[in-house]
């Protein structure tokens, strides 16, 4: 088990390493630096050379990367050429604003789509069966802005028993003011990793329960239950390693949900410093972002591998 | 040893001329929605406690459907069953869900054809074996793995108590099958169920398996329902042989009446397709033709397709002609001696 985790642990080295290969090869590619951001265009050449030689941009590419990529790993983020922040406090803001909702979100859209795909398979065929299909192929192909709208002019606006915006009042979502604002974004994001687990799980659980081993749990005269239990464990790995992805996806935030709900997250932060052309902020944050997206998946990786024994291997 | 635990009066069930067993007119018919398959066509037969019975038959004869029908494992909405199982006066096909989950595991128990699949690839061998233990005889936890742990010794399971905590996918087939059968065990059966149990393993292993089920099948007193398509191992285990055809028994009797003068062709077909020393240098027998669609049976005898005797009165279908109190052949031609 131990070396399953550090061989895990060590096949994340050359993806990171790759990745950010992508991210500066994209950040050269799009046409200017930074300093054409910064440095008015009328400003006397000398004065650009000098700026460009103070951020080293004046270094061939390789040299560039290398010395970036040693701040990365040193963990300087760099500073904000728009704001003049360091990075890393504005990129930890966001990410803890989108963690409050994608945290809620994986977890509400994962037992969801757990119990409705189980459901489903059980009742195979039924009216409750295609209730929850549907139920499930509707949240994942609904615009999920669009759907945050519609909670919006219902929920806020119509009825107006929830706040439409914002995050409510500073720090960790403890009172039930918090958690209001909470609601509408959660049930939001959650719709999508809902249904493809229930999709996955349901397909699973169809599958195993054909499979000759359920036959031979009920020879032994194991109950109901305890067959589920069977036929839930062997479902687990795939329905974990989807939620590992879509936790991932959700932590990269949601431009259009944030922008639907006004929550300063990662996804605005991301789509903050496209438009500004802020490329410290936006090439660490895709790092920070690629990084945590690794680890979420060598966790998934070692929970499967402790469910499933045949995984280590 | 540790059959020797298990209490006397499980296994001394051999009193009175009561059958254990009684399967009377079974019909089984898959039904789905473009087809009906009558996969099992009014089979009767009776298991005395202690006893051997083996079901021969090509795949698709409907002897395993026969042996999971005696347990009602066959999917119900996709299932029609008629006729009557009693095992021990209790009739299987009217017992309600917790009767029956009671019955399976633990006084009818089964063991599959295909280790490696039968089991749970996610638990232990051993949390495989002390849930049904706990199911059946309510011993706690740490009584119930001891039990489990009698159990691998009893099937000669070598270092039984590491390999509780193996995985299906850590063991080869041989003490895969092993581990099946002490699980089926595990309860004391008075039937066991058992569906080609060595025709996933090795010739050598199969040998070994066979010859352990035989000496447990001794041991501990059990009936056992055998179905396999192999004449050899039928020959090796078995008390009497049902040959099934087509959903249908067509000659039944002792082991070595059967495989010494087989009356049926069918029979005959098969006994002649199966390679034995003797018959070195000789060109093996073929039953000509292919087994018959399920779902299109003929009217008459559902052999007669492939039968060299045919004739015209086969197209009705034949009576069975028990041709010695111990013998039943369903043929025109078979006579009472």
């Amino acid at each position: 088990m131990w070396f399953f985790i550090v061989r895990r642990v060590l096949y994340a080295v050359p993806i990171l390493l790759g990745v950010s290969m992508v991210v500066f090869v994209l950040m050269k590619m799009v046409p200017g630096d930074a300093a054409d951001i910064m440095i008015p265009p009328e400003a006397p050449k000398e004065v650009a050379d000098m700026i460009r030689a103070r951020f080293g941009l004046d270094q061939p590419a390789h040299i560039q990367y290398l010395r970036w990529l040693q701040a990365m790993a040193s963990g300087d983020l760099g500073t904000s050429i728009f704001t003049n922040q360091p990075v890393a406090e504005e990129l930890f803001g966001a990410l803890a604003n989108t963690m409050k909702i994608a945290l809620p979100a994986v977890f509400l859209g994962f037992s969801l789509g757990v119990l409705l795909g189980a459901l489903a398979a059980y009742y195979n065929g039924s009216w409750l069966d295609k209730l929850f299909s549907g139920v499930a192929i509707a949240g994942v192909s609904l615009p999920h802005y669009w759907v945050g709208m519609v909670l919006v002019a219902i929920f806020a606006v119509s009825l107006n028993i929830l706040p439409g915006q914002g995050m409510g009042p500073e720090g960790f979502p403890t009172t039930w003011e918090h958690i209001q604002h909470l609601i509408l974004p959660v049930v939001t994001l959650s719709l999508i990793p809902m249904g493809v687990i229930s999709r996955l799980v349901r397909a699973n659980v169809l599958e195993i329960r054909s499979m000759e081993f359920v036959s031979a749990l009920q020879a032994k005269g194991l109950r109901g239950p305890r067959v589920l239990l069977h036929i839930m464990k062997n479902a687990a790995p795939s329905a974990l390693a989807l939620m590992g992805l879509q936790f991932g996806y959700l932590l990269g935030g949601s431009i259009l949900v944030e922008t639907v709900f006004n929550w300063p997250g990662s996804g605005s932060l991301l789509n903050l410093a496209i438009f500004r052309r802020d490329i410290p902020v936006l090439s660490a944050t895709i790092l920070v972002l690629a990084t945590i997206f690794v680890v979420i998946n060598i966790l998934v990786d070692v929970l499967q591998a402790l469910i499933d024994p045949r995984i280590r291997r | 040893m540790s059959v020797a635990t298990i209490p006397k009066e499980c296994t001394a069930a051999n009193e009175g001329a009561k059958p254990l067993v009684r399967v009377n007119n079974l019909t089984v018919r898959f039904i789905t929605r473009d087809r009906t398959i009558d996969a099992v066509n009014g089979v009767s037969f009776t298991v005395d406690a202690g006893e051997v019975l083996c079901i021969l038959g090509e795949s698709g004869s409907g002897k395993s459907v026969t042996l999971r029908a005696m347990m009602r494992l066959l999917p119900p909405h996709l299932t029609k069953i008629s006729g009557e199982i009693t095992v021990d006066d209790e009739d299987i096909l009217s017992l309600g869900a917790p009767a029956l989950s009671d019955l399976r595991g633990g006084e009818v128990a089964m063991i599959f054809q295909e280790p490696m699949t039968s089991f749970d690839p996610v638990f232990t061998i051993g949390n495989q074996i002390i849930e049904t233990v706990k199911r059946h005889d309510g011993l706690s936890e740490s009584d119930a793995r001891k039990r489990a742990l009698e159990l691998l010794e009893m099937v000669q399971i070598p270092s039984p108590a590491r390999r509780l905590d193996n995985y299906p996918h850590e063991m080869s087939g041989g003490m895969r099958q092993r581990a099946m059968i002490a699980l089926a065990l595990s309860c004391r059966p008075r039937l066991l169920l058992a569906d080609e149990p060595t025709t996933a393993l090795d010739a050598t292993v199969q040998i070994q398996i066979l010859q352990l089920l035989h000496r447990l099948q001794r041991e501990l007193g059990m009936a056992v329902l055998f179905v396999t398509h192999d004449v050899g191992v039928a020959v090796e285990i078995s008390d009497r042989i049902a040959v099934m055809y087509a959903g249908r028994f067509v000659e039944t009797g002792p082991v070595r009446a059967v495989i010494r003068e087989p009356q049926h062709p069918y029979t005959q077909g098969l006994l002649a397709s199966t390679v034995n020393g003797a018959m070195r240098g000789k060109r093996l027998e073929a039953i000509p033709g292919s087994p018959v669609n399920l779902a299109a049976l003929p009217p008459g005898c559902a052999f007669a397709p492939r039968c060299r005797h045919a004739e015209p009165a086969c197209a009705v279908p034949p009576p069975e002609t028990w041709i010695e109190p111990t013998r039943m052949v369903r043929c025109i031609r078979a006579t009472p001696k």
